[in-house]
């Protein structure tokens, strides 16, 4: 009976700590809900909002966990990608559903080529794959900002007076979406009291994660599992190791470029050298926030990880200002849990890697101690 | 010919790009009206400014906990020595003095703690430190903001609370290294102090590495199993480094506020860490080997660039695209340093 009770309570114990962080989002969450004094209709109205907004961000993250490349923090490539898309559409003056089609198509090769050229530099940096992605962002980020900065205008003819800068070339610090803002969300949108649901944005999300579900079970999929799981003995299998990495990276940049489109007709402005430096982050702490890690992810993680953090990051907020009479204080609070978020769970994951290390080496000895009795 | 092939591959493609773009710059500078003298001034003062910080990446660097991307927390240690220094109303030399000595305790048990938690995750230190270093400065925001300074140089005069975003040092300790011993010879100002200052660091750094202890690190760094084997305390070892990594951040960051004469608070030093990286990166190091040579010959290359792009492209092409050369420059030799094959095997 008592050993029942301790094994239980070890069960416990290993359930805190193999999800402090979610656990640790719900206290904070169930703390600063009452404090901020917001009612439960906007709340959940909000947190719809944001679901249909970040999901698709976030769910392309999953694919490259898969293949063992950790959290893939060059998603921003293929937002960049995105917003190159949007502008072009913007000058061309095409609007609505087919503006937006139109963007995710001009950013589909953009996407492809940024991708294989970050999966071939990740290739070469294996086993430090995020710090490696994470500056290949901002390395991009540069080329990006020459690119929309200088050529647009210059070598890239733009039309419209409205997106270009006074000088003459250069795009403005922000554009104006409001040809495509909520097309896609109002797109078969149910209204339920004051909630609005945005249909047509959840089925395209839900036809994702179908998606990666169906991935996961084709031969690239399994490949990719096999690759994640231990290079040597994948390639020893007649698995192209390097070409299936690439191909996971890819398909993320892809997806993440659609994932910013709905983003943005969701926003409805862009920020031009702004808006995709933030995504990353967010989308990244979202998901582990959800209760991934750095190499096990699941569409059941991304949902729970928008819910929690949007959650913190609506009431956050107002919860510091009526605590302690300073907004200003709730938004930093944000910040650093943000990326508090994503430092826990890197320890975390770490920490745990080696306790499995260390299991399996006593495992190991404790068999061989058997054998020799 | 094969010569030039191996120095080439010794020495590394993207340095020589960059020594020669920067060579580039300094002949272009006189055709198109920039003053050569200006320049140069502007380059040996931003090295002064920018060297300690890069001096920090180091004793990490040595003992095998690669680059130091958590920067900004030896950065946060500086600054609340330099903001207690404000506060007790020292002035001059005395101020900045002060302020290193307030800002050294905080830099040890930072980095004591920083230290133990890079040794519990060998092996992805990079990724960590990184966040590290951005959850620290999220965390002084809101520090920032409740801490109960007094001093009303420095806290916002409306509320009277909460200290703000950028504090000035004039009155404080501005330009106390600046202007010691001050050499001029013409137009050309020589920052003395701030260079001597830097100097003395580099060289206790220099000889700390060839002491048992800095033998024991490079050890620790090039083979951290034979290290063990021959009787090194690995994980002290590599705490003292990052001790000593945060703490030459602090005192970095105070050299580079009495020259830049603001001292930058919240979100300021987020991005601290890059330039330092790529600094001491593009001055020949590597992610687990670095010298006191690389930092002096990294941030002279690096702070050279910074300062020559943006008037030589200025004046030739009437564009400003420094920002995206500072970036595509300093990013890029951090991605080649990383992918690097001989130096990821470690």
């Amino acid at each position: 009976m008592k050993q029942q009770q301790k094994s239980s309570f070890k069960k416990f114990l290993r359930f805190l700590s193999d999800n402090t962080v979610t656990v640790l989002f719900v206290i904070i969450c169930a703390v600063s809900i009452p404090l901020s004094g917001y009612s439960l209709t906007y709340l959940v109205s909000e947190i719809i909002v944001r679901m249909a907004r970040d999901s698709f961000l976030i769910v392309s993250l999953l694919i490259p966990i898969m293949a063992g490349m950790g959290l893939n923090f060059g998603m921003t490539l293929g937002a960049m990608a995105a917003e190159i898309g949007l502008i072009c559409i913007c000058d061309w003056g095409v609007v609505g559903i087919p503006g937006i089609v139109l963007a995710a198509i001009i950013s589909t090769p953009i996407s492809i080529l940024l991708g294989w050229w970050c999966g071939k530099i990740l290739n070469l940096a294996k086993g430090r794959e995020m710090v490696t992605s994470y500056i290949i962002g901002f390395f991009m980020n540069g080329i990006y900002q020459l690119v929309v900065l200088y050529c647009f205008g210059g070598i890239i003819p733009v039309r419209s007076s409205k997106l270009v800068l006074p000088r003459g070339y250069g795009i403005r610090n922000t554009v104006n979406l409001s040809g495509i803002r909520l097309k896609l969300d109002n797109l078969l949108a149910i209204r339920i009291g004051t909630i609005s649901i945005p249909i047509g944005t959840f089925l395209i999300i839900a036809a994702l994660c179908l998606f990666v579900l169906w991935f996961k079970k084709t031969k690239l999929g399994q490949d990719m599992r096999a690759v994640g799981q231990d290079m040597e003995v994948s390639r020893a299998a007649g698995i192209k190791v390097e070409h299936t990495r690439i191909i996971s990276i890819i398909i993320s940049t892809v997806l993440a470029g659609y994932g910013m489109i709905i983003y943005l007709q969701s926003m409805g402005t862009l920020n031009t050298y702004n808006s995709h430096t933030q995504v990353g982050m967010f989308s990244i702490a979202a998901l582990l926030v959800g209760g991934a890690s750095v190499s096990k992810a699941n569409i059941r993680n991304v949902f729970l990880g928008v819910i929690l953090f949007h959650l913190m990051f609506i009431v956050s907020p107002m919860a510091g200002k009526n605590l302690i009479g300073e907004a200003q204080l709730g938004e930093y609070f944000r910040v650093f849990v943000s990326y508090g978020v994503i430092t826990l769970s890197l320890v975390l994951y770490e920490l745990r890697k080696k306790r499995e290390l260390g299991d399996e080496g006593a495992a190991l000895a404790a068999g061989q101690k058997e054998e020799g009795k | 010919m094969n010569k030039i092939k191996e120095f080439v591959n010794q020495f590394g493609l993207p340095r020589i790009i960059i020594g020669l773009f920067l060579l580039l710059l300094f002949i272009i500078a006189p055709f198109v009206g920039v003053k050569v003298s200006t320049s140069i001034n502007d380059t040996l003062v931003r090295f002064g400014m920018n060297s300690v910080l890069v001096l920090a990446m180091v004793p990490m660097i040595h003992s095998g906990c690669g680059l130091n991307f958590g920067l900004p927390f030896g950065i946060i240690a500086g600054l609340l020595g330099a903001t207690l220094a404000l506060e007790c109303e020292f002035h001059g030399v005395v101020c900045f003095l002060m302020a290193i000595l307030f800002a050294t305790p905080f830099a040890v048990i930072f980095g004591w703690g920083y230290g133990k938690l890079l040794n519990k995750v060998k092996g992805g230190e990079m990724m960590i430190a990184t966040y590290v270093g951005f959850s620290s400065v999220a965390f002084m925001c809101m520090m920032w903001l409740i801490l109960p300074y007094k001093n009303p140089t420095m806290v916002w005069g409306y509320s009277g609370r909460g200290l703000r975003t950028t504090i000035t040092t004039e009155g404080y300790f501005l330009h106390v290294l600046d202007d010691f011993l001050k050499i001029k010879i013409g137009r050309l100002v020589i920052p003395t102090g701030m260079i001597l200052f830097f100097a003395v660091l580099a060289f206790c750094m220099w000889a700390f590495l060839h002491t048992k202890t800095g033998t024991a690190m490079t050890a620790v760094g090039s083979n951290p199993i034979f290290a063990r084997a021959s009787g090194i305390n690995v994980d002290r070892i590599r705490t003292l480094s990052v001790i000593m990594s945060t703490w030459l951040g602090a005192v970095g960051i105070l050299v580079y506020e009495q020259s830049f004469g603001f001292i930058q608070l919240y979100m300021g030093p987020f991005y601290m860490a890059l330039p330092a990286v790529s600094a001491i990166l593009i001055g020949g190091a590597s992610v687990n080997k670095a010298t006191v040579a690389n930092v002096i010959i990294g941030t002279f290359l690096f702070q050279g660039i910074l300062t020559m792009t943006p008037s030589v492209m200025n004046a030739a092409v009437h564009t400003d695209i420094s920002e995206v050369v500072r970036i595509v420059v300093s990013n890029g030799m951090i991605l080649y340093a990383l992918t690097r094959k001989t130096e990821a095997s470690r």
